[in-house]
């Protein structure tokens, strides 16, 4: 790691203070006398400046593209231009002939791989096309004109079978999963049935959520090279851990006989979670060609080939009493998976948890279709889910002339409804109390359609928000060394997050030493294993082990003599026994979103005026990066419920928006004012740091508040994302509903 | 700006070394390079694998992210849209360039102050792009939002309306906008970033 090495022992008599202050006073050895200085401040909670933001800033920071290693050679990938069939002709003497390309990698001679537990990673190992956009083929050349070049020029002959990528809500291979996230595919408590025909005020709506992609500023790239039988690879990962693991198996080495480097991650949301492509075939074009391999995918092919949000189909079914006290609700969606592997969006657990449901039923159903893979988009699961879940509310609201603020108050569960489990903490009552001050509101004219002003129609809409807490084993290991620093090991990884700046933290809150007198190396699989950067679980999980780490290593200090020895002190921690254990309370997080649109009755162009996240999410560690992290969840959750918009080509079988010309992400002037607040939240049964995980809940509920403002704005319940101009015009035509 | 103009008096232009590569000088953060370079190499690729300068992101290699963003005779311009042959002579600024040594350009300190980033990988173009801003504005070039009324070639005021629509170009998956925007504005007030076309890194 390239920043803040273990400063040589100083003579400054203020970092020999702090290394004393820091360093229990050995019995043996005189406390200096220095004049006391404040106490340090606890850095937990501190707004720490980003570890690594100079590099960043200056463009030092290196993503696993920016390693060229002496005679590393480049590849392009050639992707299937069908979207189900098998290769019967392969013509790569066109490609091979160009200046400079040195080979062409298929299924007819690339490296055999050992086959494991993610089919998507078997690549260029046989002759069946799955899906558009899978990889048949791979060129390697001197330069990466050449390889493109080489690429455009490898023939490929399939025989085509007749494909299916569109999924509708009566598909014929619509099944049900068997587990979801840990619970059944389809599970009913209570008689929803009876409940709902009995019930004196019903909602009974669909809602669709189309394929979404991840596009990270950072297309999947990887590095690779062979040294002696040692694989090495520079990879935009989530999570080097896993990457390490999965090479391993896929090559049948040793874990000890390869190094997967992830130090800077130009984002992931999900898309670089597990081993995507690029790394298998880096680590596959090195071996055959016996030069180092760098490896970029083109944006363009991304949504083939890295995974995507799968489409969810929604119905939402609410019956309540006149008082708005839910007694039925019934969530079921529908959505694809591929023929490769199964996926579920899981869009339908959190109802199993969010409000009063004394009758619930929730069913997730899927057809595996000719369709790219899916995979973890931000939030997964509670993402669309919670767009249905919270729209339906609203409409709800509507039917009972409820404010929704009230409503959800109403229906604040005392316990887990499925479980029956104390919360471990939920404070979404105040969320929702506390955001609706901020924001101002009330009073609100609960009508819809009657704020004009010229051309505008204005509204207000609010939702609720929520996301596990998830926890992994992870392994850190905490040195001292004899010139007083302090040395973390563990393999997280910061895409983004800020993961090296709150274990910094930890390490030093744990340790009492300053900040700049802790190192923390992060983002190899050298290092102690981790969980990968996901499911809103780094900081607890690493967090905990560095905890644990550092916890042990000041025991071992306070009871050690005399100087240290040279070598200094090292222990390693591991969180296995602390995250096998269940815990008998139910943890999420919470969250409550207000948004002001306007809508323009010309146009039908939605824009957001203001967004507003009053979060509870147990302690947060460091207030201006974790600010920085619900502000971009929330940004994200604006493009979800305005702007992004894949579609499956039914002809075709390809996604239609491809790349970041017709798939719409939020630019700088579609963002107006976004504020996150957060309740100081203090919850004993979460980890040694009181936190709950922060990267999702953001894009959490700002659809559904978005949605509901717009209904607010202009009197029409569009139930279809994303709202763009074509769906609110069509709807401003329309008679009110 | 058409190829060719702005180039110095002493270079004649690229030279043909074969059909498919010449040779030609860039002057790159205020350092002349000599290069045979083959005709599709883009300037974004020049800089990233030909002289080991990642600064300059791809993002998407087609011009619709803007990570890609460099100055080019200190106006920001997306460098993998860029043919590096067309570019013979050229003086080119990237986000290594901008700093003074150790000293970081008030963008670059006004980005850590505010937490404008996180991933980090959309942050050097954003950083050119807000210094081609800065230097727009202050030479009076309008914006979609400038308003009509505005007096022709005038500087222009940058608010938070003007910083958000002038940076549009430049994506960020992170959602840092709303810090991008105070950033810009932090180093818009101080004026001590306003170097116009001047930034060229020589």
């Amino acid at each position: 790691m390239s920043h803040d090495p273990v400063p040589e022992r100083t003579a400054s008599p203020e970092l020999s203070h702090q290394y004393e202050q820091g360093r229990p006073p050995s019995p043996d050895r005189p406390t200096p006398h220095l004049a006391p200085a404040a106490p340090l401040p606890h850095p937990l909670g501190a707004p720490s400046v980003r570890r690594e933001g100079r590099e960043k800033v200056t463009g030092a920071a290196r993503y696993a593209a920016e390693y060229t290693p002496p005679g590393c050679a480049y590849a392009w990938p050639v992707p299937a231009t069908v979207a189900r069939g098998r290769i019967t002709a392969l013509d790569t003497a066109a490609a091979l002939a160009l200046p400079g390309v040195i080979a062409v990698l298929t299924h007819e001679n690339a490296p055999r791989l050992a086959s494991m537990g993610d089919p998507t990673l078997a690549l260029l190992q046989e002759d069946r096309v799955p899906h558009r956009g899978w990889y048949v083929a791979l060129a390697v050349a001197d330069t990466l004109e050449a390889a493109r070049d080489a690429a455009e020029a490898v023939h490929v002959g399939y025989a085509t079978e007749p494909h299916d990528v569109r999924i509708t809500a009566d598909h014929p291979g619509l099944y049900v999963p068997e587990e979801v996230f840990g619970g059944p595919g389809a599970r009913e408590r209570g008689d929803f049935d009876a409940a709902f025909a009995a019930a004196p005020a019903t909602v009974d709506v669909a809602y669709t959520v189309p394929p979404l992609h991840n596009h990270p500023m950072e297309p999947h790239a990887a590095t690779a090279q062979w040294t002696d039988g040692h694989l090495t690879v520079h990879d935009s990962s989530q999570g080097a851990t896993r990457v390490c693991e999965d090479l391993a198996a896929l090559f049948k080495l040793g874990t000890d006989e390869i190094t997967v480097v992830s130090e800077h991650v130009g984002g992931g949301f999900g898309a670089k979670g597990t081993p995507r492509p690029q790394v298998v075939l880096a680590a596959m074009a090195a071996r055959h060609t016996g030069r180092p391999v760098k490896l970029a995918l083109p944006r363009r092919q991304l949504p083939g080939v890295v995974g995507h949000r799968a489409p969810t189909l929604h119905r939402v079914r609410i019956g309540a009493g006149h008082d708005g006290v839910i007694t039925a609700l019934a969530h079921e969606i529908v959505t694809h998976t591929s023929t490769v592997t199964e996926f579920v969006e899981q869009a339908a657990i959190p109802a199993r948890m969010m409000y009063t449901s004394p009758h619930s039923r929730t069913v997730h159903r899927l057809a595996a279709l000719d369709v790219p893979t899916p995979s973890w988009m931000r939030a997964p699961g509670e993402a669309p889910g919670m767009y249905a879940l919270e729209s339906a509310l609203d409409e709800l609201a509507v039917v009972l002339d409820i404010d929704p603020v009230e409503l959800r108050i109403r229906n604040d569960p005392a316990t887990e409804p499925d479980t029956g489990r104390p919360f471990s903490s939920r404070h979404l009552v105040e969320c929702l109390r506390v955001g609706a001050e901020r924001f101002g509101w009330l009073p609100r004219d609960p009508r819809p359609a009657v704020r004009r002003r010229g051309d505008l129609l204005l509204g207000t809409g609010v939702a609720a928000a929520t996301y596990p807490v998830q926890i992994s084993e992870t392994e850190a290991e905490a040195h001292a060394a004899a010139d007083g620093g302090y040395r973390i090991r563990v393999n997280a990884t910061d895409i983004g997050t800020g993961a090296r700046t709150v274990l910094t933290q930890i390490a030093a809150a744990v340790l009492g030493a300053p900040e700049d007198r802790v190192q923390v190396d992060i983002g190899s699989s050298d290092l102690p294993p981790a969980v990968l950067a996901g499911g809103s679980a780094g900081t607890a999980s690493w967090g905990w082990a560095v905890h644990k780490a550092c916890t042990s290593l000041l025991a071992r200090l306070r009871a050690h003599h005399g100087p240290l020895p040279a070598e200094g002190i090292t222990v390693t921690e591991d969180t296995r026994q602390e995250t096998a254990e269940p815990s008998p309370y139910a943890r999420h997080a919470f969250g409550a979103v207000f948004a002001e649109v306007e809508v323009d009755t010309r146009t039908g162009e939605v824009r957001v005026r203001r967004l507003l996240g009053q979060y509870a999410a147990g302690r947060i560690l460091n207030p201006r990066t974790a600010r920085s992290q619900f502000v971009g969840g929330m940004i994200m959750g604006l493009g979800m419920a305005l702007m992004e918009d894949s579609a499956l080509d039914p002809v075709f079988g390809d996604f239609t928006a491809c790349d970041l010309a017709a798939y719409h992400i939020p630019a700088c002037a579609d963002v107006p004012a976004v504020e996150a607040h957060w309740l100081d939240e203090e919850d004993p049964h979460l980890n040694p740091m009181g936190s709950k995980g922060i990267g999702e809940i953001g894009i959490v509920g700002t659809p559904a508040a978005i949605g509901n403002a717009v209904w607010h704005a202009i009197g029409a319940r569009l139930r279809d994302l994303p709202l763009t101009p074509d769906r609110t015009l069509a709807a401003l035509a329309a008679p009110l509903t | 700006m058409a190829p060719g103009e702005g180039r110095p008096d002493d270079t004649g232009g690229p030279h043909p070394v074969n059909g498919r590569r010449s040779e030609l000088t860039l002057t790159v953060n205020g350092t002349r390079h000599t290069l045979t370079l083959d005709h599709r190499t883009t300037v974004l690729d020049l800089l990233r694998e030909h002289l080991g300068l990642t600064g300059a992101k791809k993002g998407c290699d087609h011009g619709q992210c803007g990570a890609c963003t460099v100055l080019v005779e200190g106006r920001r311009a997306n460098s993998c849209l860029l043919l590096a042959v067309a570019h013979d002579g050229r003086r080119i600024t990237t986000v290594e360039g901008l700093a003074d040594g150790e000293r970081l350009h008030p963008l670059q300190e006004a980005f850590l102050d505010r937490d404008a980033l996180q991933c980090g990988y959309c942050t050097p173009g954003q950083i050119c792009s807000a210094v081609g801003v800065l230097a727009e504005a202050a030479d009076g070039f309008p914006s979609l939002v400038t308003p009509d009324t505005a007096r022709s070639g005038a500087p222009v005021a940058l608010t938070a309306d003007e910083i958000r629509e002038r940076m549009s170009g430049n994506l960020c998956r992170c959602g840092a906008y709303p810090r991008i925007v105070e950033a810009v504005a932090d180093a818009a007030a101080t004026g001590a970033a306003v170097t116009g076309a001047g930034v060229t890194g020589g």
